[in-house]
């Protein structure tokens, strides 16, 4: 398979690139939403135009009422939606949450999956536990009890965590906090008795929540797959939350850069416009070269795990971690390179900067993913 | 789609041929140069196993296997190329053959060569029987190129070649030359004639030059009233392209030299080198693994970029100055790829000349590899290319 975009996805690219462009345009969601201060952080207006577009179902198998395509084009809408910043449950929904609820029964499909690709619903994944992405470690208990079981622990960073209707969860049922086995997804209803979330508007202005399980009583269908089963699934969810997030994070990158190419072709100062200047040209020259490398790793890992591939996991680290160091860039260089105008909040690039951070952390942050391909290369 | 049932077919044939055709021998990681035959009029195997797997490969068109058959290759598609490619990454082969006539004569005559020159000079090349070497750089023109003042006298039906050329590679063991001519002093850029001739013509001279590494891949090269004859053949001019316009095809095959100096070959072949220095070390510092390990996610995902650059040129897709950014990065990588080898060696990768360093190997290639950001085209000078032709910013 020939690493660029086929003509199908090519076609999936424009439909997508014009609707983020024209609907999720940063001035009509992001900073809309903001100002205004929604607790949900994003339109549901827009998202039942995601469901419209097929773009909620699309990593939805066809027999499930989705689309059926791949993270290849799953990649291409989170790209267009980092590039414009649009503000969604995509990620946590649509990509996150749908791969887990696939391995559900078809009690947990046929109640989840309708509402999630009409975009009626949101779904929310919630993994964390503390301040950073650990998945390894999973504190959260899940106790037999009667039929069903009893949810007791907290969970940090669950994306869309209030406005969600449903939370997969995962929670240990049995062994010690490290072991690999022992866990289980469970999907639960966002009005479940005993649960609290503590919403916390994050630095991008999206919503995240701290979540408090004291007691809550789930029945068995709530389970996602097997008991004891979950880590399988969870893997599956985070490698495909990563290379997803790492190809909003390439948007995200792309549309900061040429924001300052743009005005380094517009700026002027000692009577140049300062794109004339070599120090500058070197610098975005390198950031070209950065981004565009991060971007094939992207598509790349995005092939590998759509192929079945056993090397999709490191290749979604390796994605996850040139993203962030890519895109990182990008938004560093973005505000200086504008110098005093990109310290303002009406100027967009400030927003970029935002936004990656936000993403940065999401799913493990450049240390944590360069550690993993460390550790599954041996060293 | 019967298209992959066509490629599947093409693999498992593939996949039969170097079984039966790659020797053992020509499966192990190349060491040194003389791992790879580099043919010529000179040359000479190393080993049975090398004659043999270069005899079975020219007889099947794989030593050039993407140019078309009557110019002595296997006339392969694009992703049949790329499936060959990735079937002799599997099984560790060595090219059969190595030289600049495939990297850099050869796309520039198959783009700008008579038929009859292709004919001539690229069947050559295929068969490794002519050893080229090229003539650009000279004392007074490095980065600024354009200005070079070897100079062409036009004597009706041959010139006379008078100047200076540098950093000449393997100039010593090459038999041809394609050589930057100027032939016209008042027009900088139209004035330079693309020449090709022979390295053994009367006044030809060359002579190594010592590098930091101790070793001597580049030589001095120096023309002394050389008579080059304007035609080696009917349809055969001793030009590529036309007399005065030999600053295009420079330019054209200098994306090539750029493409293969950045190493990309696909990414097959691309693996962490995390765990080869924790071996060489013992023990890792944590600071050095974690540079080990952000170097490995620069090199693995700079290995998704040059196959995917690769697929995008085959199709047209790739920025036509792209080769410039793949250059780039490819080379700054692989000087910090030598920068981690020297660390995680420690003391011994200092020896300069031990039988347990292999000669220095480490050392001198950790020295070799700071000339692969200056030849071809220095990162500053590649920097201001991408500013101006991929990013258009102005007066770049």
């Amino acid at each position: 398979m020939p690493l660029y975009h086929d003509d199908d996805q090519a076609m999936l690219a424009d439909s997508a690139s014009q609707f983020m462009r024209e609907e999720g345009a940063i001035a009509k969601q992001l900073r809309h939403w903001r100002d205004k201060d929604c607790k949900d952080g994003f339109g549901h207006e827009l998202w039942k135009q995601f469901g419209e577009m097929g773009f909620t179902g699309i990593l939805v198998g066809e027999d499930d009422g989705g689309l059926g395509m791949g993270h290849v084009e799953a990649g291409i809408v989170l790209e267009e939606i980092g590039r414009n910043l649009t503000p969604s449950p995509f990620l946590a929904s649509s990509v996150l949450a749908a791969t887990a609820l696939q391995h559900g029964g078809d009690e947990v499909r046929g109640r989840y999956l309708p509402g999630l690709i009409s975009g009626d619903s949101v779904f929310a994944v919630a993994i964390d536990e503390g301040a950073k992405h650990r998945p390894e470690t999973i504190r959260t208990k899940a106790e037999k009890s009667g039929n069903g079981f009893k949810l007791s622990g907290r969970k940090d960073f669950v994306v869309h965590g209030a406005s969600a209707d449903m939370i997969v969860v995962a929670a240990r049922t049995s062994g010690s906090d490290d072991d690999k086995d022992g866990i289980t997804l469970f999907a639960v209803p966002k009005d479940a008795a005993n649960m609290s979330h503590d919403a916390v508007r994050l630095v991008d202005s999206s919503m995240a929540t701290h979540t408090t399980f004291d007691g809550v009583e789930l029945d068995g269908d709530a389970v996602i797959g097997e008991v004891d089963g979950g880590r399988e699934i969870l893997d599956k969810v985070l490698v495909a939350g990563r290379v997803g997030s790492a190809a909003e994070g390439i948007g995200v990158a792309r549309g900061a850069m040429d924001m300052t190419v743009d005005y380094l072709k517009q700026r002027k100062q000692f009577g140049k416009l300062i794109g004339e200047f070599q120090a500058l040209q070197h610098r975005a020259a390198h950031l070209y070269s950065e981004v565009e490398i991060a971007r094939a790793a992207v598509i790349k890992a995005a092939q590998l795990l759509d192929g079945g591939s056993d090397k999709a996991d490191l290749m979604a680290s390796v994605a996850k971690a040139k993203v962030a160091a890519a895109a990182g860039l990008a938004v560093r260089e973005g505000v200086q390179m504008h110098g005093g105008i990109g310290m303002t909040d009406e100027y967009d690039i400030g927003l970029y900067m935002k936004r990656d951070r936000a993403l940065q952390e999401f799913l493990g942050d450049r240390y944590y993913h360069a550690g993993r391909v460390a550790e599954m290369s041996g060293y | 789609m019967p298209e992959n049932a066509d490629l599947d077919a093409f693999r498992a044939e593939t996949r039969e041929w170097l079984e039966a055709n790659c020797p053992p021998e020509m499966r192990e990681p190349v060491r040194d140069e003389d791992d790879v035959y580099w043919g010529g009029r000179n040359a000479s195997f190393k080993n049975d196993a090398q004659k043999a797997w270069f005899e079975a490969c020219r007889d099947k068109g794989y030593t050039v296997p993407a140019w078309p058959k009557e110019y002595g290759g296997a006339g392969l598609s694009p992703a049949e190329a790329k499936v060959l490619r990735q079937e002799m990454a599997a099984i560790n082969a060595r090219p059969p053959l190595s030289s600049f006539g495939i990297w850099m004569l050869g796309p520039a005559l198959l783009h700008f060569g008579t038929e009859e020159q292709k004919r001539h000079f690229l069947n050559q090349i295929a068969r490794g029987e002519i050893r080229w070497c090229q003539g650009y750089s000279e004392p007074g023109s490095g980065s600024d190129l354009v200005s070079l003042q070897t100079f062409g006298e036009d004597k009706g039906d041959h010139w006379v070649v008078n100047g200076q050329k540098i950093w000449t590679s393997y100039a010593d063991n090459a038999d041809w030359i394609f050589c930057l001519v100027r032939t016209d002093k008042d027009d900088k850029y139209r004035g330079i004639t693309f020449m090709l001739f022979d390295m053994a013509s009367e006044g030809v001279s060359t002579k190594p030059i010592k590098l930091i590494s101790g070793n001597s891949p580049f030589c001095e090269t120096f023309f002394d009233d050389v008579k080059v004859p304007k035609s080696y053949g009917e349809g055969i001019p001793a030009q590529v392209g036309e007399v005065n316009r030999g600053w295009d095809v420079a330019k054209y095959l200098l994306g090539h030299e750029r493409e293969m100096i950045s190493g990309a070959d696909g990414g097959e072949r691309t693996s962490a080198i995390g765990a080869a220095m924790k071996r060489i070390a013992g023990e890792l510092d944590p600071v050095l693994r974690a540079e080990l390990a952000m170097f490995d996610v620069d090199a693995l995902a700079y290995a998704c970029m040059g196959e995917k650059f690769l697929d995008e040129i085959k199709v047209g897709k790739a920025h036509p100055a792209q080769p410039n950014m793949m250059k780039y990065a490819g080379t700054e990588l692989n000087k910090r790829r030598y920068e981690l080898m020297m660390a995680a060696g420690g003391s011994q990768a200092l020896e300069w000349d031990s039988e347990e360093t292999g000669g220095g190997k480490t050392a001198r290639g950790w020295l070799r590899t700071k000339a692969n950001s200056i030849e071809g085209g220095t990162s500053e000078v590649m920097l201001n290319v991408i500013s101006k032709r991929i990013l258009e910013l102005p007066g770049a």
